[in-house]
This record gives structure tokens, sequence and C-alpha cells, in this order.
């Protein structure tokens, strides 16, 4: 039934760095919290029913799906959300290639693959492709089939790790 | 790869290169602001009462209960917006929420307005709806076969919507030509387009009594006609937004009922009005693939020449019209643009089923027919003994002809796709060549070949004018700014990118230098919509001419200001300089500025209409379009006799783009169209229990299968430059041509693999297994279905072919045909 009478729940956790604090029905998914509580849209859904990905957000570093995770579990954690990646107005490495590389196409699955690349990327600095395949496997993109998004990681993963690279020709223009 | 410079010899600094996308920043911070993003003041959510019966007349709706629970606002059903809609004018059939019948579960009956989603949730379920429960129809064959009750009041007969025959050339005199004639029954099962995002709408009307709807739409165009009719208001008075799409693959093209109701439930309330829909909502709203029945009979010579076509196709088009006619047409228009089939016979029924309604998904109607098309080539080409790809490249269409169903080709790239994949495939080394007893690559292991074309948009709107197809309108502001305004709709293949690279290549500037206004019926000119791979080939050319009539302007002021011939300057690099004296010149900024003090305010205009097609019969309208791409693929499998799963390894493909705008750009819609494919060939499927409920099985993400990482195949791109005169630099589509040879060339391969044919699409395990099994028995190794229906077809509408000397138009009918 409504829960207009209910007594809202109220957390603090920080957020992108930042402490959060915020009141909302506490049947309330972290998702839903982030989008209409916090207003930060970054989030997608997908189907708030865990199967897509595109909700991901990362709770003390490790990757989650916002849509099956309870606000109120998000209580003094430290989560971070497609916002928070940015250092500022200087974008991530990975949300520079994903730029790039065209692994954004209607950019509506593109945070949460970010959070999980970056994820993977904290992790191993040196993924091959089937390590990234194989992070990457609970996101689902439409869009690209998935191979511009390789490429954007595998770039970022270069350069963070110092390396000078840019994609292979045959990735922008094809095969000869 | 062509040579990167234009027509008139001049270099290109932004066509052809991989920039960046203008909005590509935005995407990948969450900043872009889709439709479910934005949130008003004093915004309502709605929810959507949605039928749970299939087929039923609707006897009474309570809203008592629910009109009672705080923070219900307003409740509308099917008596506050009693005027049909569709996207097609021939099928108006729609009722933003059901009148006195539902037709399908998941049609909408009642809608709620409340103060939030939650209590928008319950008081929807406290709404009591009684029903009459009548006689489903759950497939092609029930719609044929039983004409009551029917599902629509109108159509060409109980519950078949529509019934075409069409006749070009005398294809008996064809078959009587041939060395041999196959005839094989296929079935492509329907599928969906998945998107992402859901769709989700916000209205608002305002205090001045205007309308504003806020869509994950990819026609805001269409939507604004059907709203306007609907809603009774002057168009002027209705504004259409199309937030970005968060993937579209043609699931958004429909005006949709969820649209109309948070307008109406806006102007009730006065307050902003929001409605998404949940995932399975988005199953029901469907408007996918059809599933596709179809028997084709073709006639060759022994060396694969095509001497006559009969194709047959009966489409189950779920519980409405929606594209359903022109994808019916889709179904028999594009089989004569790849090879030459000299004369050509269609005819196409398409059913309503108690099912959420099929319509355009990527490749409108023509990936089911091009996989009848070319497995039967690839049977034809065993029986003849020819190498397959061989045996296709002899009998291309020649460039600039008309087909015998009047379709005119112009660039024509065909052959160097076919050259590509088959080098890059290493073809000749690799395929059996139909001998089992000396394969080249171990049993189970196998290698397929396909080809296909599609449209770069369709030569005729949806409804009928003479008006250009797409607009673009120029402000150049006396800073230097440039802003392209244009209708069309970004759905994440990157129109609005496309914009403002062809503006900056004109104008000389930076692509990022321009501000892109798209798909906002207020403010831009009308672009029909993101569909039929349309937009690149008409914004485009509109856009050139926008830009040009801009750039004349310019060089005008500048060539008085510096005593210059005109025809000496050129615009690069942010300047306008003579071209014998690069360092006389005046920056962009200055230009604008001497240009808008010599002849006042700096906007100019471009719009495109497409050529007129050659046809000329009743029909014709379905097919015509001002450019085809042309694509050739190999699909390598790997296919385990044990169990019958088939992993696809590799697919490498060919495109015939014309010209790339941005390579990067067209790589991905590659890349994504082999992906898309490659989920309708080996596990997407829209199914329903076959029992009287047609309920969906799996209105999931998780139990309808779509490929994950782990599935997706390496894919190897050759990108053909063979530029077409009709496309902006020569340039034609990408975004769903590519999908159409992976079907086949997966189906292919798996004979090649394991010698089983599956005749249907999905290629599921228990398919592969079934026919495999089949064939362990001395039987026939194949799965898929053996007889379409029997049904009696109109006299064919004939038109004498172009090389019969055909004019056309119809020949007059004659009272007797054998």
């Amino acid at each position: 039934m409504s829960d207009q009478n209910k007594q809202k729940a109220h957390i603090r956790f920080v957020l992108n760095g930042e402490t959060a604090e915020v009141a909302f029905a506490p049947h309330k998914t972290l998702l839903e919290v982030l989008r209409e509580d916090l207003g930060l849209m970054g989030t997608k859904h997908g189907c708030e029913l865990g199967e897509c990905g595109t909700c991901t957000v990362l709770v003390n570093g490790r990757s989650i799906l916002s849509c099956l995770m309870l606000g109120l579990d998000a209580e003094g954690q430290d989560v971070k959300s497609i916002e928070g990646m940015a250092n500022g107005a200087q974008l991530h490495p990975l949300q520079e290639t994903f730029a790039d590389t065209g692994a954004a196409q209607c950019g509506y699955c593109s945070p949460g693959f970010l959070l999980v690349a970056e994820e993977l990327l904290k992790k191993n600095p040196t993924p091959d492709r089937e390590t990234i395949k194989e992070a990457l496997s609970g996101n689902l993109c439409r869009c690209t089939g998935y191979i511009k998004i390789y490429e954007a990681v595998e770039l970022a993963a270069a350069r963070m790790r110092g390396e000078e690279m840019e994609l292979p020709r045959a990735s922008v223009y094809g095969l000869e | 790869m062509a040579n990167n410079s234009s027509k008139n010899g001049k270099p290109l600094n932004v066509v052809g290169k991989p920039f960046r996308k203008v909005d590509a920043r935005a995407k990948c911070t969450g900043q872009t602001k889709f439709a479910d993003d934005i949130v008003l003041p004093r915004m309502l959510f709605c929810k959507i009462l949605r039928s749970h019966e299939p087929h039923a007349l609707i006897k009474n709706i309570d809203v008592s209960k629910a009109l009672a629970l705080p923070g219900v606002i307003a409740i509308i059903t099917g008596k506050d917006l009693p005027i049909p809609y569709g996207i097609l004018p021939v099928s108006q059939d729609e009722h933003a929420l059901c009148l006195d019948k539902v037709r399908f579960i998941g049609d909408p009956v009642a809608a709620v307005a409340a103060i939030d989603e939650d209590v928008a949730f319950d008081a929807m379920n406290l709404i009591k709806v009684e029903y009459e429960r009548l006689n489903t129809i759950s497939s092609i064959e029930e719609a044929v076969l039983i004409e009551e009750p029917r599902i629509q009041d109108y159509g060409d007969a109980g519950n078949i919507h529509k019934k075409v025959s069409l006749e070009f050339g005398d294809v008996e005199a064809g078959f009587a030509e041939a060395d041999l004639i196959r005839e094989d029954v296929f079935f492509y099962e329907g599928n969906t387009h998945l998107p992402m995002e859901q769709h989700a709408a916000v209205a608002y009307f305002d205090p001045d009594n205007k309308l504003t709807l806020w869509s994950s739409t990819q026609t805001p165009h269409y939507v604004h006609r059907a709203l306007t009719k609907v809603l009774e208001l002057p168009a002027s008075h209705i504004r259409v937004i199309a937030t970005p799409n968060g993937g579209g693959f043609g699931g958004k093209s429909d005006p949709f009922n969820h649209e109309v109701v948070v307008c109406k439930l806006a102007m009730i309330t006065g307050r902003p009005v929001k409605n998404t829909l949940t995932r399975e909502e988005v199953f029901y709203c469907h408007r996918g693939r059809h599933p596709v029945l179809m028997h084709v009979k073709t006639g060759v010579k022994k060396d694969g020449a095509i001497t006559g076509m009969h194709f047959q196709s009966f489409l189950d088009g779920g519980a409405y019209g929606s594209y359903g006619v022109a994808s019916t047409f889709y179904t028999g228009a594009l089989q004569t643009v790849t090879y030459d089939v000299p004369r050509y016979k269609f005819q196409g029924l398409r059913a309503f089923t108690n099912k959420p309604p099929c319509g355009p998904k990527r490749g409108h109607g023509t990936p089911q027919p091009r996989f009848a098309l070319e497995v039967q080539l690839d049977k034809i080409a065993e029986q003849l003994k020819l190498d397959p790809a061989a045996m296709r490249r002899s009998h291309l269409v020649k460039p600039n002809t008309v087909t015998a169903n009047y379709l005119r080709v112009g660039s024509m790239g065909l052959g160097q796709c076919i050259d590509k994949v088959v080098a890059g495939s290493d073809w000749k080394n690799r395929f059996s060549g139909w001998d089992q007893s000396n394969r080249k690559l171990p049993y189970g292991k196998g290698i397929g070949f396909a080809c296909s074309s599609y449209i770069c948009g369709a030569g005729l709107p949806i409804y009928w004018n003479n008006m250009p197809q797409s607009g673009v309108q120029l402000r150049l502001d006396r800073q230097g700014g440039v802003c392209v305004m244009c209708g069309s709709t970004d759905i994440g293949q990157g129109s609005d990118s496309i914009l403002a690279y062809i503006v900056a290549e004109v104008l000389g500037i930076d692509p990022f230098d321009i501000r892109v206004v798209t798909a906002d019926t207020d403010l831009t000119p009308v672009d029909l919509g993101s569909y039929s791979s349309r937009v690149t080939l008409m914004t485009g050319n509109a856009a050139i001419q926008a830009a040009e009539r801009a750039r004349e302007l310019l060089v005008m002021a500048v060539a008085e200001k510096l005593s210059v011939p005109i025809e000496n300057l050129s615009l690069a690099e942010r300047r306008v300089f003579d071209v014998e004296n690069p360092e006389v010149g005046v920056s962009f900024a200055e230009a604008v500025v001497l240009a808008e003090s010599k002849f006042g305010t700096i906007g100019t205009v471009g719009s495109y209409s497409p050529p007129r097609s050659p046809g000329k019969f009743k029909g014709a309208g379905v097919g015509p379009s001002p450019a085809y791409s042309y694509s050739a693929a190999v699909a390598e499998v790997d296919v385990d006799p044990d169990t019958g799963i088939v992993v696809v390894e590799r697919v490498w493909i060919a495109h015939d783009i014309g010209k790339s705008i941005n390579p990067m750009l067209v790589m991905g819609q590659v890349e994504g169209s082999v992906y898309m494919g490659l989920g309708e060939v080996l596990m997407e499927e829209m199914v329903y229990r076959a029992n009287r409920n047609v309920v969906h099985k799996f209105p999931s993400m998780l139990e309808y299968k779509s490929p994950t990482t782990m599935e997706m195949c390496d894919v190897k791109t050759y990108l053909i430059e063979d530029p077409d005169p009709n496309g902006p630099y020569g340039a034609k589509e990408v975004g769903q041509g590519p999908l159409l040879p992976v079907p086949p060339a997966v189906a292919n391969a798996v004979y090649d693999a394991v010698g089983v044919r599956i005749d249907e699409v999905p290629i599921t395990p228990e398919k592969v297994l079934k026919a495999l099994k089949e064939k362990a028995k001395g039987r026939d190794g194949r799965y898929g279905p053996t007889a379409v229906p029997n049904v009696e077809w109109p006299e064919p509408l004939r038109v004498l072919t172009p090389a019969e000397g055909g004019d056309g138009k119809e020949m007059p009918r004659v009272a007797v045909h054998s």
C-alpha cells in the first residue's frame, strides 16, 4: 500500500567523495534514492530487476547493481556514481576514451560500463581482451556490439599505465 | 580507401575524419538528459493499467476505489480519448486507452495520475475492469483460417489485415527458361528492439494553454501529428521535444499510448505528468520484428543466373496495424537490388493476432526475406556445384539501373564487398566446397556467406505530401557562432554530430564550434524522423544546402571587403581567405560581421526531397530510395554436434558506405549491426504460450536472451567507399544494412559445419540437435517449416519490367488469369 503516511528513512553516507544526507521512503532502492531523492540522474535504469547492469555504481570500490540494493544499506558506505568519476572538469581516462572511440553510442548504458571498467582497471591495470569481456559480461549494450567498449578500455588502460597508445587504424577506418 | 576530397577536389577537413561525437562528453559523464531524467516542479506520476486479457470486451471499468485513494489526482479511461490514431494513414486503429475491447495482454485500459509512482501504482491496482473474454488468434495459420471474432474491424478479410500481390514481367516464362527451380519454406521468428532505455514521456500544459511533450521518440514529427488529432488541439499549440533516445532501433517510431495519456492528464490536472514504462511494458509496446513465414520459388540457369522469382511472405502482425502495411511491402521489395532478377512476383499477407503489435525493427521487413533468399541461394549453389560467393558475384545488379520492380540502383559496391570478405576470410581455402568428404575445416567448424542491401531513406513520406522530407535552418551570429537546427532525432547513431560535421566542413570551422538544436517541433524545421536509414542522406543534403547558402553570403561580403574575386575565396580553419594569397583573409567571425552588415541577420535554410521513383503502380511507394547500401559477410561458426550449441567465432563484413562522414561512427554502426544480427540468428525471440491466453513467455531482460560480451563474436570490418551521387559527399546508410547478411551467413555456416539446414531463425541448440538426429536417421537433415497456408490471393497487379519496355505503370487488369 501507499507509503505516504509512513515515516521516511534517513541516512548519511559518502557520495562521490562528499558527505550526503537524505530522507526517503524506506523501501526505496539505492537507484531510486540517487535519482529521485538526490537528483543524480546519471545512474540509469534498464530493468530494475538486476538483469542488465545499467544502474551499476561503486560501493566501497565494488560494482553493485543499485536497483538491487536498498538505499538504507548505503548508510555509512562510500558510494560512487558516474557523477563522481571525473576529477572536477578533468575526465577520467576511461571517459575520454569512451568518448573518443564512440564506445558511447546512445550513451544510456555507458555510466554502468564506465564504472565497471574503472573497477576492473583498479584491480588489473593490464587486462587482456578476455579479461575485459568477463568483467563487462554483466552489462548489456544494444548499440555497440561491445567492440568499441573493449577498445576504449584497452586504450584507457594503456594510457593509465603511462603508455602512448592510439586506436589501431583498422578499428577506425576498417581493414584495408 | 577512396581519397578524402570532395567532388570539386577540395580537400576535406572534417568529413571522413574520426571526430568525437558532439554529445560524447555528456554521454560519458552521465549528463545527457533522457526523458526519464526530466523532473518538473509539482510533477505527477502516471501509471497505465494494462489488460491481462488477450482478447476481450470491456464491460465495465470501476475507478471509484482508485480515485478515493489519497494522492490520486486524476484517472482517465478510453472514453476520455475517443479519437483513434496510428502511424500510417491507412491504419488509424489505436486508442490511447482501449474503448470497448482489448486485443492483447498489455493493451492499455486506464491511466492514473498521482503524486508519486507508489500511489499511482496502488491506485492502478484498485481499478476494477470487467471483461468478457473472446476467442483468441495466436498465429498466422489461425488468422488465415478463423474469421470470427475479428481482432480489428477493418482489413482485407476476417483477421487478414492486408494482402498484396504484384507481378513484374511474366514469372512463369522465367521459370520456363530455368535449368533449376527451387522451392523452399523459411520462418523468421519475431524479436524485439530491447533498447536499454525504457520509453518515457513527460507532458506539461503551460499557463498559456500550450502543451509540451518530452519523449523518447524517434519520430517527434509524427507524434506531433498524432497528438494534434487525438487531443483536438491546433498543432501550433503543441510542442514535441524528442529527448536523446537511449537506443531506438525502430522501437520508438510509432506514436505511443503513454505519450497521448500523459498529455491528456497534464491538460486535465494542469500539472506536469510523467510516465516511464517498466521493462515488462516495453515488451508489450514492442513494434518489433514481424515473425514471417516465407515460400520462395526461384528459377536459375546453370551458372546461377536468376530467371524468375516468386516470393510469398506471411507476417504475424500482432493486434494493431502500426507500420505493418509498409512492413508487408518491405518483405517483398529489396529482393531485386542485389542480384539481377529479371522477372519477379511478390505476394504478401499480414495477419492480425492477439499479441503486441509488430512494426519496424532495424532493417524493417527485410532481414526476414534476406534470410530466406540468401539461404536458398546457398542451396542453389550446392545443387549447381558452384561456389556460393562466386555465383552471387557473377550476377550482381549493375550500377545505374532500374530493377524489374522499378527500384533505381545508383552506386553499387557489392562486388568490392564480396571480394574483401572472400579474401579476408580466406574463403577459398576454408569453405568445404560442398564436398563433405573433402572438408577443409574439421567437422563442427564451418563458414558461410551472404550478401544484402538496404535503403538510404524511403523515397516517399508516410503521409502523402509534396514538401521536403528534411529541413535544416542555419543561424550565424556576429560573434561567429553557428547554430544548426533540424528536426532529426539522435537515437545514438550520431545524427546531431553528422549535422555539425557537414556544416563545419562547408563553412570551414570546427564541428565543436557549432550548436546543434534538433528534434523540437517548436524550434526546428521538420525532419521526418530517425527511421528507414534516412537521416545522414537526407539531413546531410539539407545541411549542405543551408551551409552553402550561408557560405555564399559570407564570400560575397568578404570578396567585396578584400577586393578578391569570389571564386578565389576558401573557407577553412575558421578563416575566409584568398587561395592564391592565403594570408589575405578574415576570420570566420569577421566574415559573419561583414555579411551581417551587408545583408542583415544571417539565416539560411536547406531542404531535401528524394528523387522521384520510376515506379508508378499502386505499391510502388515502398522500396524506392535515393541510394542503396550494400553489405557482404562471411561467418565462421563452431557447432557442437552433441549439444547443438552454435558459437559464432568471427564475422568478416564489408559494407558499401558510399563515403564515411565519420569512419569511426560507421565502424560502430557496422559492429552494432553485426551484434544485433547475431542476437536474432542465435537467440532472440518474442514468443508466446501457445494456449488461448497468448501470454508472452518472458517479458524480461534475463530471459529474453540477448548477446552479452561472452556471446559477441569477433568482427573484421571493411568499409567500401563507392560514393553515391545522391548522398552527401557520396555517403550512404550504415545503421541497418550490415545487420542483414549476418543471420543467413550464420545459417549457411552451420550447414557447412555439420551438414544440417536450419531454415528458421533463431538457430537454437534444440533445432540443430533435432536436425542432426534426423540426418543421423538418414532423413532430411533440416529443421524448419514445410508449408505455408493455402490462401486465395488477389489477382496480381501486373507491371511490365523496364527490360520489357514497361513504363512503371500497372497493366490493365485482365479478367481471366490462369
